[in-house]
C-alpha cells in the first residue's frame, strides 16, 4: 500500500516567527468592523464568514492598516466594505489582477481576495489561474455557493448537473468546475476547503492561510438561503455529515464516519471506501500529506464528491515556493547590485549619440 | 522630394580603398528618400535601422517609416511577405519619411512590385538580379522579367547580382551557404552607403557589438558590408555619388529615437521626477509590444514590467499597483484598449492615477496590426459606458513621445485620474534625432500623500481640493483605512449610494475634474499667420505631414496656418478662439473624421475633413494639395 508520507514539520506556524517580532497590536474583532451596514440577506452564509475573519485576522499581530481587501463583483464581493481596512471593490473577475499589481508594488502588504464561484470562476477563471500559478503572496478566498446570488439565481460554474435555476428550468446540463482541483492543476502552493456553518474550522483555515507565504486559495461552501438553499446539507446536517464528510490532517490517515470506521485507500489509481475491521486496518488507509512534492494526492483528494465519497475539508496542500513579487523584486535588486542604480544621463545616451554645435 | 544637385565635383571616393575605384561624379543633395524593400526574412528592417543610425550619427536630420507585414515569415518571395523600410535624411529640417522615393533597393521582384509606385519618376532602382529567377517572378506575378521587358525604362536601373557578389566574397568563411545568403542585407546596405558616402563605422560597431559571442558571423557581416561598400567604389554602373550634408539643427547633444523607445524613456523618467516605482503592466500586442522589451531591460532603474494573462489583467494591475502608491501603467493597441474599458471605468470611478497607452494601429477588430491609423481617438473619449471622462493626449512626433508620456503622468498624478496616450504604429515605430535633454531642467511632479484624517479626526476618501481632487491615500497607512469601489460613491465620504442627487453630483464633480486639467496645460499654439484664409488643424501623427505642407503653401504666398492638438482632452482653453480666427478649419486624420466630429459638436465651427484609410501615413503632397484645392489655386 503506498503511503504518501514527507516532511516531520509540524503543518501549522513555519511562518509564526516572521510575525512574532513585531509588537503585538491588540486587535478585537469590532476594530475589523467598519461603520457600514452589512446587506447581505438574512441568513446568508456570508455573515459566517465575515466573523470568521474578523477573528482570524485580529489574532494574527499584524496591524489593521496593513490588511487589503480586494474583492470582484457578486455577494461576496460586498465583503470589503465591511472590513475597516483598506478595501477595494473591483470589477468582475478581475480582483486577482489588481490583488497582482498591488502585491508587485507593495509586497508589505497582507492582501486577500475575496471572491466568489461566478466572480472567480466563470468570468474571472483566467485571472484566478494566473495569479495561483504566479505564487503572488495572495489569500484567495473563493466563497462557493454554486449560484449567481445578486443576479437573482442563475446556475454558476461549480452548480450540479441537474440544478433548476431561471437559466436553467430544466436542469443545468453543464459539468461542472471543482474550484480545489482547479487551484491543484494551477500548481497552488496552498489549498484548503472549509465551511461557513463550521465556525472553528473556518477561523483555523483562514488563519492558516494568512501564515502561508504564497497564493492561498480557500474554497468555502456557503449557503445562499435565497437561491441554492441546503445544497451543502449532506456536509453540514449535524445527523449525517460524519459520514459525508473527512477532515484532513497532516500525517494522518484518512479516517472519517460517525463512528471513526471507515477510510480511504489507493486502489490502483483510484480512491476506495473501506470500513476498517472487515479486513482493512488504520495501516492499509492512505496518509494525508498537505507537503508532498507533488500534487497528485491533493487532486486524487479533491475529486472525492458526495454522494460517492465524503467530500474533504482542511488543508490539501501546502508547499513553499518563492513568491512572485519577491522573484520580481530580486530580479531588480539584484541588476541593482551588480550594475549599480541606473543613472538617466547613462539611460539617454545607451544609443549612439552625436553632438551639434 | 526634390533632390537638387547643387554643387558638382571630381573626386576619388575615399575610405578603405581597395581593387581600382573609378572616379564618380559627386553631386550634393539636400534631402533624400531611400528605401530598402526586400522579402521579409531578408533583413530590411535591419539595414534601415543601420542607414538611419550611420545618417543620424553623420548628422543629418532623419525621419523614417519602417513597413513590415503581419506575418513573421509570410511565404519567401510572395508579395505579401516584403518587408519595407523609408527613411528620408535630410541637410535641413524635415518632418516627415518623405512622399516619394528617390532610391530603391529592391531584393526581389515582389518587393519591386509592390514598391515600385512610391519610385519617382527617374529615380534611382537598385534591383538583386540574381532574385529574378523564374520561380520568384512568377510568385510576384510577373508574367515577363522587368529587367529584360523595358517596363522599367523610366527609372535609372542597376541591376547588381547581390547574392553572387556577397557569396564570392564570404566564399572562405566557414559558414552554411544559407548563412552566407543571410548576409546580403549588409551587401546591399555597404553599396548604399557607398552611394550616399555614409560612414561605415557606427554599423562596424553595431556588428562587432552584436556578434561578439559569433566570430564567424561578425566576420561574414563585416565583409558583407564593406563588400557592398567597395563594390559601389569599382563598378562602373553608377555614375554619380551623392552628399547630403550634415542639417544645421540646434546645438546639443543628440541620438536616433522611435516613438516606443521615446514612450519607455519617458515612463522611467517621469518615474524618476515623481519619485516613485514604475509598475508597467502590459500583455504583448503589436505595435505596443517594443514598451514592454525596453523597459524590461531597465530594472536597473528600479522598474517592474509585468506580463499579464491578458490586456483586462494588465489594466488590472497597473490600477492595483496604483492604489499602493506606484506609477501604475498599461501599454497596449488598439483591439487591446477594447478590453481595458471596464477597468478604465474603474479608475475614473475610484479617481486613482493610472497611464493608459495605446499604440494605434489599423481597426476594426484585428484589422491591421502593423499599419498605423488614428481610428481610436473616439474610442478613447467615449469607449466606456456611462459618463466616464478621462484625460487623452496625444504625442506628434517619435521623439515628443517621451515629453507627452511625461505630461501624461503629471496629469494623472496631479488629477488622479486615468490619462489615455495615444500614439500609433507610425511613430512607434518611426524614428527621428532627439535632443537629449538636461535632466536638471525637467520639472518635477510633486506628489503628496496624506498621513492624518482630514476631516474631524476621520478620513474621508472624497474630500477634495479646490481642483477638485481627492487625496492618494496609501495601503498602510495607520487611520487612514477605507474603501473605494466601482459603485456610486457618496460625495465626501466615499460610502456607497444610490441617492440620485448624489449620482448626478459626483458624474459633474468628476466631469468637471477633468476639465480642469485645461487650466494646467500649454495653450494651442499656431505655426504661421495668426489668422487667415486657412487653418490647417490636427493631432498624433499627421504633425509631419501637416506642418510640411503648411510651410510649403506658405511658401507659394497662400495665407495658411498650422495648429496640432496634444492635449485632446481638454483641449486647451484657448483652441476655440484660434479656429476662429481662420475662414476655414481643415482637419486631416488617419481616419473617417473623428477629430473633426469633436470640433464641430464642440466649437461650431464648420470645418472640413481630408481623410486616409489606408495603413499609412498622409503624403506632404496629399495635405498641400488639398490645401491648394480649398484657396483655389
Amino acid at each position: 500500500m503506498p503511503v504518501l508520507r514527507s516532511g516531520t514539520q509540524e503543518a501549522n506556524g513555519e511562518n509564526m516567527a516572521t510575525v512574532a517580532s513585531t509588537p503585538l497590536p491588540t486587535l478585537t474583532p469590532k476594530d475589523l468592523s467598519s461603520d457600514q451596514d452589512v446587506r447581505w440577506c438574512p441568513g446568508c452564509g456570508d455573515y459566517s464568514i465575515l466573523a470568521q475573519m474578523k477573528k482570524a485576522l485580529a489574532g494574527l499581530g499584524i496591524p489593521r492598516e496593513k490588511f487589503v481587501f480586494i474583492s470582484g463583483i457578486g455577494c461576496s464581493s460586498r465583503f470589503p466594505y465591511y472590513m475597516n481596512t483598506y478595501g477595494f471593490h473591483t470589477i468582475h473577475g478581475r480582483a486577482p489582477t489588481f490583488a497582482t499589481g498591488l502585491k508587485i508594488a507593495r509586497p508589505d502588504l497582507s492582501v486577500w481576495v475575496i471572491t466568489g464561484d461566478g466572480d472567480g470562476l466563470s468570468i474571472g477563471g483566467n485571472h484566478l489561474i494566473h495569479a495561483i500559478r504566479r505564487n503572488v503572496d495572495i489569500k484567495i478566498i473563493l466563497f462557493n455557493n454554486e449560484i449567481y446570488g445578486l443576479t437573482k439565481g442563475q446556475y454558476s460554474p461549480t452548480s450540479r448537473i441537474g440544478t433548476r435555476t431561471k437559466s436553467s428550468p430544466q436542469g443545468s446540463v453543464e459539468n461542472p468546475l471543482r474550484p480545489i482541483s482547479i487551484a491543484i492543476g494551477a500548481e497552488a502552493t496552498f489549498v484548503a476547503r472549509t465551511l461557513d456553518v463550521d465556525v472553528n474550522h473556518l477561523t483555523d483555515t483562514l488563519r492558516r492561510a494568512a501564515f502561508h507565504k504564497g497564493a492561498a486559495f480557500v474554497e468555502i461552501y456557503q449557503n445562499c438561503k435565497i437561491f441554492n438553499d441546503a445544497v451543502f446539507e449532506y456536509a453540514t446536517d449535524k445527523s449525517i455529515k460524519a459520514d459525508n464528510t473527512l477532515y484532513l490532517e497532516h500525517g494522518k490517515p484518512l479516517v472519517f464516519g460517525k463512528d471513526r470506521n471507515k477510510g480511504i485507500r489507493l486502489r490502483g489509481l483510484d480512491p476506495e471506501v473501506v470500513t476498517l475491521g472487515n479486513g482493512f486496518a488504520v495501516d492499509d488507509l492512505l496518509i494525508h500529506d498537505e507537503k508532498a512534492e507533488e500534487p497528485s494526492l491533493a487532486y486524487l483528494l479533491s475529486r472525492m464528491v458526495y454522494p460517492r465519497f465524503p467530500e474533504c475539508f482542511g488543508v490539501f496542500r501546502a508547499v513553499e515556493r518563492p513568491t512572485y513579487e519577491s522573484l520580481i523584486n530580486k530580479q531588480v535588486e539584484d541588476v541593482i547590485r551588480s550594475k549599480g542604480p541606473g543613472k538617466l544621463e547613462e539611460l539617454f545616451a545607451s544609443d549612439d549619440v552625436w553632438v551639434v554645435r | 522630394m526634390s533632390s537638387v544637385a547643387r554643387s558638382v565635383e571630381e573626386s576619388p571616393s575615399e575610405p578603405q580603398t581597395r581593387g581600382n575605384p573609378v572616379k564618380h561624379r559627386v553631386e550634393e543633395l539636400d534631402s533624400v528618400v531611400v528605401r530598402f524593400a526586400g522579402d521579409s526574412g531578408d533583413g530590411m528592417q535591419l539595414a534601415g535601422t543601420q542607414f538611419t543610425n550611420a545618417s543620424a550619427i553623420f548628422g543629418n536630420d532623419i525621419s523614417t517609416l519602417p513597413d513590415f507585414p503581419a506575418e513573421i515569415r509570410a511565404p519567401a518571395g510572395t508579395l505579401a511577405g516584403v518587408s519595407g523600410f523609408q527613411i528620408n535624411f535630410s541637410s535641413h529640417d524635415i518632418y516627415t519619411p518623405g512622399d516619394l522615393v528617390n532610391t530603391l533597393v529592391a531584393m526581389n521582384p515582389a518587393a519591386l512590385k509592390t514598391n515600385l509606385k512610391d519610385l519617382e519618376k527617374g529615380g534611382l532602382l537598385i534591383v538583386n538580379s540574381d532574385a529574378f529567377t523564374f520561380n520568384d517572378l512568377r510568385k510576384a506575378d510577373y508574367a515577363t522579367n522587368p529587367l529584360e521587358d523595358g517596363s522599367l525604362s523610366g527609372y535609372r536601373v542597376i541591376p547588381v547580382p547581390i547574392n553572387t557578389l556577397n557569396r564570392e566574397a564570404l566564399k572562405d568563411i566557414r559558414l552554411s551557404p544559407r548563412e552566407v545568403d543571410r548576409c546580403k542585407n549588409f551587401f546591399a546596405l555597404g553599396l548604399v552607403y557607398w552611394l550616399y558616402d555614409r560612414p561605415l563605422e557606427p554599423t562596424l560597431r553595431w556588428i562587432r557589438e552584436k556578434f561578439a559571442k559569433n566570430p564567424a558571423i561578425l566576420e561574414a557581416n563585416t565583409r558583407a558590408l564593406k563588400a557592398g561598400f567597395h563594390f559601389g567604389e569599382t563598378t562602373e554602373l553608377f555614375q554619380v555619388q551623392y552628399r547630403v550634408p550634415p542639417a544645421s539643427i540646434k546645438p546639443g547633444t543628440y541620438r536616433k529615437i522611435t516613438g516606443n523607445e521615446a514612450t519607455a524613456l519617458g515612463l522611467v523618467t517621469a518615474s524618476v521626477l515623481c519619485n516613485k516605482t514604475l509598475v508597467y503592466c502590459s500583455y504583448p500586442i503589436t505595435p505596443a509590444s517594443d514598451i514592454l522589451h525596453a523597459l524590461a531591460e531597465l530594472k536597473r532603474y528600479g522598474v517592474r514590467t509585468f506580463q499579464a494573462e491578458d490586456e483586462i489583467a494588465a489594466v488590472g494591475a497597473a490600477i492595483g499597483a496604483s492604489f499602493g502608491g506606484a506609477l501604475g501603467v498599461t501599454g497596449s493597441s488598439g483591439p487591446g484598449l477594447c478590453l481595458k474599458s471596464e477597468a478604465i471605468g474603474l479608475a475614473v470611478m475610484v479617481e486613482l492615477p493610472l497611464l493608459v497607452i495605446d499604440v494605434q494601429r489599423g481597426g476594426p477588430s484585428t484589422g491591421l496590426p502593423t499599419k498605423t491609423e488614428q481610428a481610436d481617438l473616439l474610442q478613447a473619449l467615449f469607449g466606456r459606458n456611462g459618463e466616464s471622462p478621462v484625460a487623452v493626449v496625444a504625442p506628434c512626433s517619435p521623439a515628443d513621445c517621451f515629453d507627452m508620456t511625461i505630461e501624461a503622468v503629471r496629469i494623472a498624478l496631479r488629477f488622479m485620474t486615468p490619462v489615455i496616450l495615444l500614439s500609433d504604429g507610425y511613430l512607434g515605430n518611426g524614428a527621428e534625432p532627439w535632443l537629449i535633454p538636461d535632466i536638471n531642467a525637467l520639472p518635477r511632479i510633486e506628489i503628496t500623500h496624506p498621513t492624518k484624517p482630514n476631516h474631524d479626526g476621520q478620513f474621508m476618501p472624497y474630500l477634495r481640493d479646490a481642483r477638485l481632487v481627492r487625496e492618494w491615500a496609501l495601503p498602510g497607512t495607520p487611520g487612514l483605512e477605507h474603501r473605494i469601489g466601482g459603485l456610486e460613491k457618496e460625495d465626501v465620504t466615499g460610502n456607497v449610494s444610490y441617492d440620485p442627487l448624489n449620482h448626478e453630483k459626483m458624474v459633474r464633480i468628476r466631469a468637471q475634474k477633468v476639465a480642469n486639467i485645461a487650466n494646467e496645460i500649454p495653450p494651442l499654439s499656431v505655426n504661421g499667420p495668426e489668422e487667415g484664409d486657412l487653418l490647417v488643424i490636427g493631432w498624433g501623427g499627421t504633425f509631419g505631414s501637416i506642418t510640411t505642407a503648411v510651410n510649403r503653401a506658405r511658401r507659394k504666398g497662400l495665407k495658411v496656418a498650422s495648429a496640432h492638438l496634444r492635449y485632446l482632452n481638454p483641449m486647451p482653453k484657448n483652441t476655440g478662439e484660434v479656429l476662429k480666427r481662420y475662414k476655414r478649419i481643415l482637419v486631416p486624420e488617419l481616419n473617417c473624421g473623428q477629430l473633426l466630429l469633436l470640433l464641430r459638436g464642440r466649437y461650431l465651427v464648420d470645418a472640413i475633413g481630408l481623410n486616409k484609410i489606408q495603413g499609412k501615413p498622409f503624403l506632404v503632397s496629399e495635405i498641400e494639395s488639398e490645401i491648394h484645392r480649398l484657396a483655389g489655386t
